[in-house]
This record gives structure tokens, sequence and C-alpha cells, in this order.
């Protein structure tokens, strides 16, 4: 029963049906989307001070104590920008795709469990619901590219299809192996069964994951899509003014969903000791993005054929892999004693990491032209 | 250090194998016709004594009754070098055959002294202006250009 | 049913990040392949070579800082070195330790900025550059306490340099040499054994020993493809002779080999620098050269290894107060000859890096 749901119910008793319905809609949606705005400015900031930190000098400082009011100022740029548009793009496409790109983030939030209670919609195929809600933005950066009618454009969207597509498998077979251990696919009950977190009992699975979803948000070292020094900004070359607000909003918007979905999945949630549920949240939240953050700052980026190679060759047999691994595990040895399952991940992922590195080469060589 | 070959040895070595190629030499350089300036180049690359693998240099320079075509050879084998010439008379059309199949460092040093210089290089697989865009009317780097 | 492809033309303008100036190049793509390329150049040209036959030989040598501005003083150098040549002056020994200590500072300078932006190129967003930068900052604090420029220096002169050194510069110059070997330490640990800069630089960009040899490459171009000439010890000039340093030299010559080979050369110049500071005499820092000065009638080639390759200029005098033929010889543009070679077959990302690899600058290309 959660928060709303409860609310609801006082609605009901003392106001007509319509309002009882839409009101705690509209509470949720707006509490989720003010949650959503206010920590994307966050993670902005966040990132350019910790990118500057990184690279031995100060981030942004000059607006506000500690340029906190950079966030602001740099949506106010962005917004108050002229909308350009090629004379021969394809005008309804070129609309439709930053908006294709952004709603389904927002969408992922619906599912998002806050606090004990507290989430907008308590789906019992919760996680399901998430992956097939992350798809969609695919679609709209390759409507991107190519209602851009510019060949770097193309090139990009072309590379994004192909990145999508394939680390959407080793990602879902990680998902399995936690909802075998969690035993349901709602989030709450995730969140529930981690007694001890996940991150610790299945350290290949939270690999696996975590890579996945550095690769489908685009971001460092799989960020080919949008490489500044090869194809200058990718799909978004020919945006300016508001749909490129948008699109830099998704991106932003996608880490806090994936970061929140790693905190739910991986790492117990809202849960822990002593402090409110919230905060405990925005702790994991702020770590996993931390480390997003330090990839990007420190690792060179791969090669289209090298990336596939990585998706196909690498990170999907250790999925598959690490699925029969949970399955037995959960079959036989649940019942001894969770601790004895560590061990056992840990050793299999140490192993099965150590022997891949050793089999297999990253990516292709020249081709005979 | 780099021995600087002297011309005048180098001039007897071709006017052996070609007579009548060497126009001029001393100390500094060896004057070859330009008819000849390809057989010549052959001769002093495949000589094993004398190996000329490294063209570091190809420039031309417009003294006003001819054109002078200069090649700065090196062998890093023998560490010596030497100073090969031609000259070309001919102010309207200046040809000069391409050294490009023997040295291909002579590719875009010769484009340039055609897009600057306004010679002709006979067999350049693809000579065109280097620095100067298309539709450009003249050579600069002449001296009576301007 | 075959589905039609066709390879698409495209154009990695003039304007574009990673083409480390205005370059233009044609490449014809075969869905991410590279199947032809072809370079465009011309975008900086300013006549340098015609604008040398109007000015006095003196006047001639800021035209040369702008020849290769990221490594000014070296184009300084090889021009005084060839007029002094045609003309036979005599350089005083302060000047000439003076004149080695800039160049080897210029050629760290210069392989701190070709390794940073390779580095960038490959995507690490710009961390190695602004690590590499702290040091660079440093250099160009000690240019501006000599010459008070920090871009182009017109430092050297006919027959020695400028002016002599004031007195902090010294002891900031020791201070750089004793920390530096630190640094590089520090920038080789960065990324040199990375995975991802292995994976995607080993074996990439492969310039055969023979077609460098062919083209006449020069530098760390062709020293990495195995070939062991660098003109500091093939044909020594100025008081190189003195010095003991070794030439790092390649296997391969792929991307990472000329990676490899510039780290390497930075080490030897702060091993050139110290024996420099160490051995550095009291005395005169210029001659005596007449205020128009008129070199005997003849031509002369003088060359160096600039951080790029063997940066040559050819000067033909008739007795007057301008040469009569300013020839320069561009390092880069002639190693750019093979970049085809390189290239074919491989991706658009492969072709990015090898370019950064060759490290162009257009100021020298298009002069």
């Amino acid at each position: 029963m959660t928060l709303l749901q409860q609310f609801q119910l006082w609605l009901v008793g003392s106001w007509p049906g319509w309002v009882a319905y839409v009101v705690p809609a509209i509470v949720g949606i707006v509490m989720v989307l003010v949650f959503l705005v206010v920590m994307v400015l966050v993670f902005i900031w966040y990132e350019r001070r910790l990118l500057g930190r990184f690279q031995i000098r100060l981030g942004p400082n000059r607006l506000g104590p500690e340029g906190i009011f950079q966030p602001i100022a740099t949506a106010v740029k962005i917004l108050l920008k002229e909308d350009v548009i090629p004379a021969k793009a394809d005008k309804v496409i070129h609309w439709l795709a930053p908006i294709i790109v952004f709603v389904p983030v927002l969408m992922i939030f619906a599912v998002v469990p806050f606090g004990q209670k507290a989430i907008l919609a308590d789906l019992n195929v919760g996680i399901v619901y998430v992956v097939a809600i992350s798809s969609i933005s695919a679609v709209g950066i390759y409507m991107a590219g190519w209602a851009s009618n510019n060949k770097y454009g193309l090139i990009a969207a072309l590379r994004v299809v192909a990145q999508v597509v394939s680390y959407e498998l080793p990602l879902v077979l990680a998902i399995l192996g936690v909802v075998l251990m969690a035993g349901s696919l709602s989030m709450t009950q995730i969140v529930a069964s981690q007694h001890i977190p996940f991150l610790i009992l299945q350290p290949l699975g939270f690999v696996i994951f975590f890579l996945g979803t550095v690769a489908e948000m685009n971001r460092s070292p799989f960020d080919l899509l949008e490489a500044d020094s090869e194809i200058v900004a990718g799909y978004h070359i020919e945006y300016s003014g508001v749909k490129f607000a948008l699109f830099f909003l998704g991106e932003y918007g996608h880490a806090l969903a994936y970061s929140c979905i790693i905190a739910t999945l991986f790492l117990g949630g809202w849960q822990g000791p002593f402090l409110p549920p919230i905060l405990w949240f925005l702790i994991k939240i702020m770590a996993v993005f931390s480390v997003i953050v330090w990839m990007r700052a420190t690792l060179p980026r791969l090669r289209v054929d090298q990336l596939m190679g990585f998706a196909w060759k690498g990170l999907l047999p250790m999925a598959v892999i690490n699925l029969f691994i949970i399955a037995a595990e959960v079959l036989w040895l649940s019942e001894i004693t969770p601790w004895l399952m560590v061990v056992v991940n840990f050793v299999l992922a140490g192993v099965l990491v150590l022997l891949w590195s050793r089999l297999f080469t990253l990516g292709g060589g020249r081709v005979e032209v | 250090m780099t021995t600087v070959l002297d011309g005048e040895q180098i001039a007897k070595e071709i006017t052996e194998k070609f007579p009548g190629a060497v126009v001029s030499a001393d100390k500094a350089a060896v004057v070859v016709m330009a008819e000849s300036l390809y057989q010549v180049a052959e001769f002093l690359k495949n000589t094993p004594a004398l190996d000329f693998n490294y063209l570091s240099n190809l420039t031309a320079v417009d003294y006003v009754d001819y054109f002078e075509v200069v090649y700065h050879l090196v062998s890093l084998k023998h560490n010596h070098s030497l100073v090969l010439k031609t000259r070309c008379y001919n102010r309207d059309k200046p040809v000069v055959p391409s050294v490009v199949s023997l040295w291909r460092s002579a590719d875009f040093q010769e484009r340039e002294a055609y897009d600057l210089m306004g010679i002709s290089f006979d067999g350049h697989p693809n000579l065109k202006r280097l620095l100067l865009w298309e539709g450009f009317v003249g050579h600069p780097l002449r001296r009576d250009y301007l | 049913m075959v589905i039609k492809t066709e390879p698409f033309i495209i154009n990695i303008g003039p304007q574009h990040p990673s083409t480390h100036g205005v370059f233009r190049l044609r490449i014809t793509l075969d869905g991410e392949v590279v199947v032809d390329v072809e370079p465009i150049i011309g975008y900086l040209h300013r006549g340098i070579e015609k604008m040398g036959e109007n000015r006095t030989y003196t006047q001639v040598i800021p035209l040369t800082d702008r020849l290769d501005y990221l490594a000014s003083m070296t184009n300084n150098f090889a021009y005084v070195l060839a007029v002094e040549k045609l003309a036979g002056i005599e350089v005083p020994e302060r000047a000439e330790y003076l004149r080695i200590i800039m160049a080897e500072t210029m050629r760290i300078s210069s392989h701190l900025m070709a390794v940073g932006f390779f580095l960038n190129d490959l995507g690490a967003m710009m961390t190695p550059v602004l690590y590499m930068w702290r040091e660079r900052e440093k250099l160009l604090d000690l240019y501006e306490m000599v010459c008070g420029q920090r871009l182009t220096y017109n430092y050297m002169r006919i027959g020695g340099v400028s002016h002599d050194v004031p007195e902090e510069f010294l002891p900031a110059l020791k201070k750089f040499v004793a920390e530096m070997p630190r640094f590089i330490d520090e920038y080789d640990q960065l990324l040199a054994q990375n995975e991802i800069l292995l994976a995607r630089c080993k074996g990439v960009g492969i310039l055969p020993r023979d077609t460098a040899i062919n083209i006449a490459a020069s530098g760390p171009v062709l020293r990495a493809s195995g070939v062991k000439w660098d003109l500091r010890k093939a044909d020594p000039y100025s008081i190189y002779d003195r010095f003991d340093f070794e030439i790092p030299v390649g296997t391969v010559g792929d991307n990472y080999d000329r990676y490899w080979v510039r780290m390497r050369e930075m080490r030897q110049s702060v091993r050139i620098l110290e024996q420099a500071i160490a051995q550095l005499p009291a005395g005169e820092v210029r001659a005596k050269v007449p205020h128009l000065l008129r070199p005997p009638v003849g031509e002369v080639y003088g060359h160096i290894e600039s951080p790029r390759g063997e940066l040559g200029f050819y000067l033909v005098s008739d007795n007057s107060i301008a040469p009569y033929r300013f020839r320069i010889r561009p390092p880069t543009l002639i190693n750019l000859t093979a970049l085809k070679d390189m290239v074919i077959g491989w991706k658009v990302a492969d072709l990015i890096i090898t370019f950064g690899s060759i490290d162009v600058v257009l100021g020298e290309i298009d002069r």
C-alpha cells in the first residue's frame, strides 16, 4: 500500500470520486518531476565540478557560491538560442525526435522506490516496464540523426542503433539474475529482499549491468555517439534551442534514471541505518554517478567494432554464464547461508574475468580494400 | 657528420654511364640536362656505392633566363649527400620529368613547384594545384609576378 | 536479393575540433571503413616564401616564427643557422648554449602538446592535456622571462641571440629540469598501459620502414618506423656533438610507437638540458654582424631536427640585402605523403588518431 494509495483512500471518504482519482496522480507526478529536475541540475553541477577536479582545475565557480547557479545559467542560455532547422531536413521527424528521446526517461521514474512506501506506481512487473521503456529512446536518437540531413549525424545515428541494441542483451540477462534472487519482478520486492545488497551477492552481475548502462547512456568510454573529436557532436549536430535542451536534459535524465535503477537493484535502494531513507537513496545515487563521471574523465574511447566485440563476445557470454550460476545457487545453496553464495560468486567472477581477458581480443583489424 | 659529396667526382661517374648528360659540375652541385634527369636519378638511387634513397628537398628557383629545379639527395646508409640540379629554358611551358616513381616524397613538392612556379612535371600522377585554389590564374612565386 | 551499397564521400572539413588547424580531408567511406583519403590544404597559405624575398635577412626572422607556431624558436634557429653558414659568421659560445637550451625546451613543450592532444583525440576528455599543460605553462613563463612572448618569440638573431637571459631564468630552469623526470613518469603512468589505449593504437596506422624512407619522412614519424636517423647525431649542427644523449627508435611504426618515441625524446631532452646548464659559459651573446647583411653569392641548405622532423631552409643569395630565394622545407607536409597508406582499410576513428599521431601544424604545411 503505497503512500499515494493511502492518500487516495483518505480522499474517497470526503471528496467526489474523480477528485480522489485525479489529485493523488497529479501530486505524485509533480513530486517526481520536481525530484527529476532538481536532481538533474544537481548532477550537471556535480559533474562539471568533479570533472574539473580530475583535471587539476576548479570547475565553474563564478555564479553563486561554488558555482551552484551554473546549471541554471546553462539552461537559460540554451533555451534562449535560436531554433535553427536545416533547409532540407524532414520537419516533422526533426521536431518529434527530441520528444521521443526525452519522454521515456521521465516515464522510468514512475517505478523507482524512493522510500519504504513512496513509489508512484507499484507495478508488479516494474523491472520489465523499465527495460521496455528505456529502449524507446534509441528510436528517437536514430530519428534525430536521420532528420538532420547531415552525413555526420547519419553515421552517429547508425552507430547508436548498433550500440544500444547490442548492450540490451547483457543488461537484461544481468537483471534476470537479480530477479531470480529476489523472487519477484516488482521493484519494491527487489529492494525488500536485499538483506545483503546484491552488489556483494552478485559481483559479476553488477559489473555487467553497470557497463551495460554506461553504454546505454552513451557515456565515455562508449560515447562514440557524440565523439567530439570525430564526428563533431554526432546526432544532435543540427539541433539548437529548446530541442537541444531536451537532448541535453535527456542525457542527464538518463544518467539519473540509471543511477536510480542501479541503486535499487544492486545497492539496496533506500535501506540503511540511522538516516532517513530518502537521504540514503540520494547518497547511493551520487556514489554511482561519481563512478560514472570518474570513468568519463579517465578512460579513452572505444572504437565501434571494439565496442560491438566487447558486447557480443565479452559481456553476453559472461552474462549467460552468470545467469546459470545464479539459477544453480538459488536452487541449491539458498537454504544454507547467503554468505557462502558471496564467496562462491566472487571467486567465479574473478575466474571468469581473468579467463576472458586472456582469451579474447578487442575488436577487428584492418579490412582489405 | 654527413659528407657532402664532391660534385665533380659524381659528374665523372655520371658521364661514364650517360655521356652528355652533365651540363656543368662544381664542388657544390651537379647540373644535368632535363631529358636525362630521370635516368641519372635512377642511376644515383640504384648504384649500391651511392644509394641515394632519401630525397630530402625538391624546389624550384626562378633565375630570369631559366628555371632551375634543385634536388637535395641523401643516403641514409652511407651518410653522404648530393645536390642535383636541372635547368629549363622554356619560359612559357617549362617541362621537367617527374621523379615520383623513384622517391614518393616528390609527390607534394612537385605539386607545389607546379602551383607556385608553373613548372609541369611529366609523369606525375596527380599534378594539381596544392596551396592555391583551383581557378587561380598565374604562378605567384615567379619573379615577374607583381 | 543483393542490397545495393555505395561508398559515400564525407568532408572532415576545415573547421573541425580534431584537425589541429584548418585542414581538410575528403574521405570516401564504405560504411565505417576508409577507402580513400585526399588531403586538401592551402587554407593558411600566406605566401611567406614570396614575402621573404622582399625583406632583409634580419626582417625574415619574425616571418619564420609564424611557420611552426608551436615550436617557434626552432624555426628561428634553422633560419639563422642557414644564413650563418652562407655568410660564414661565427657565433659566440654562450649564444650557442643558449640556443641549445631554447631548442630543447621547445622540443619538450611541443611534444607535451602533441602527446596531450593525441590522447585527447582518443577520447580521454582533455584530462591528459591539462596534466601536460601544467608543465607547458612553466615553460611558457620561462620564455616570457627571456623575450617577453609566449608564442612567437623572435629571439634568435644572425650571429647569436637577441639579448642575454635575466638572472631569474637560470634558477627557474634548473628547478624545472630537476622536476621534469618525475612528471614524465606521471604521464607515463596516466595512460601508457591502459587496455583501451593499447587496443586502439597498437598495430594501427602502420608506416613500413621502406615507405618511410621513400617518402623522406623525418622526426618521430621516421624513427618510430625503425630508422635510426636523427640530424642531431647524423649531421650535428651547432654544438650538439658535445652532448651525450640517445635516440629512441621504435619497431613497428604504428601509432603507439610514435607516441612512445615522443615520450622518450622528452626524457632525452631533459638530459641534454642538464648538461647544457652545467656547461653554460659566460660571455657575449651576439657576434658583430653588419646591420644590412650582404652574404656572398651562393646558396645554402641549412637543416635542423625540429620536434616534427627535418626543418630545412634553402637560401639563394645574390649579394643583396634580401634573399633571392627563400624556400622552407616543411617536415609535416612531407610526412603527410603517406597518410593514405597508413589509413586505408581502417575506420574513421583510426583515421583521426593516426592523423593526430603524425602531429601536423598547418602554419608549416601551408606557409
